[in-house]
């Protein structure tokens, strides 16, 4: 299994370059992570994101929850959504997060 | 990561509640996935953009096998008699049927899921032959159906991408 170091921890990922258990990941992590997809700076709305995904996963088995769960979870529209996360938000969210890739298809 | 974004268009051809949902539910994949997305609409398919059809889709029983009473809570697979789907009144009742499952699935109503994927970056068209055989305007269209276009533009404007005719 492939490992990568994160913020300086070492963690094993997927062939995706997913965090495969999601308690390996810590926020100082997110920021390195967001910046490999081409996210340069995590904001506010990005937290806010982020966190609900965090607290969402623990009844998804360390899944991220789907794009429409998070949209209607945080307030936040899906215009918004896709500018913060932009070009594949599902996968992007999940992966700075440290989660899953979400499970369903709405 | 230079390369192109992959890119795929659907066509939607027909108005049916049940042949509505695959375009939007793979387009909202696609584009959560962060792949480009285009939707053609033509013949019956214009029934899922037009204004006055958006929120009044149906699935007729009659000619549909697949569709059984298990739908309507009966266990096994026993089937509707198609007698009985011509009966005044079996259209609304399998629809409403449908949009419920779709609901408690929280499966969100067709205007719905098309404004999401149009917020997502989807760009939509609608057939010219079409529309100008059923006599729409781009008024009838909902908002984000960006223009009316002839099939060679469509043609043109999908280059490279991965077509799926629905």
């Amino acid at each position: 299994m492939a490992t990568k170091t994160i913020a300086g921890k070492t963690v094993q990922v997927n062939d995706e370059g997913f965090i495969l258990n999601a308690n390996d990941w810590v926020k100082e992590m997110a920021p390195e992570i967001a910046k490999e997809e081409g996210i340069a700076e995590l904001t506010e709305a990005h937290w806010k994101i982020i966190n609900f995904c965090r607290q969402k996963a623990q009844s998804l088995g360390g899944k991220s929850p789907t794009l429409r769960e998070i949209t209607n979870g945080t307030g936040i529209s899906t215009k918004e959504l896709f500018t913060l996360f932009p070009k594949g938000p599902a996968k992007k969210v999940a992966k700075v997060a440290g989660l899953g890739k979400p499970e369903g298809c709405v | 990561m230079a390369e192109e974004n992959r890119k795929v268009a659907f066509i939607c051809s027909k108005g049916n509640l049940d042949m509505a949902y695959p375009a939007l539910v793979m387009g909202w994949a696609a584009l959560g996935n962060g792949i480009d997305v285009t939707i053609f609409f033509t013949f019956w398919g214009l029934d899922m953009i037009n204004k006055a059809r958006i929120d009044h889709l149906e699935i007729p029983p009659v000619a549909n096998s697949s569709m059984k009473m298990n739908l309507m809570g009966i266990p096994g697979y026993i089937g509707i008699p198609q007698w009985m789907g011509a009966l005044p009144g079996m259209t609304p009742f399998a629809t409403a049927l449908m949009n419920n499952k779709m609901k408690e699935l929280g499966v969100p109503p067709v205007r719905e899921y098309l404004q999401m994927l149009v917020d997502g970056g989807a760009k939509l068209y609608a057939c010219k032959m079409s529309v100008d055989m059923m006599q729409l305007k781009k008024e009838d269209f909902v908002d984000g159906v960006i223009d009316i276009v002839t099939a060679g533009d469509f043609m043109d404007m999908t280059e490279g991408a991965q077509i799926i005719f629905i």
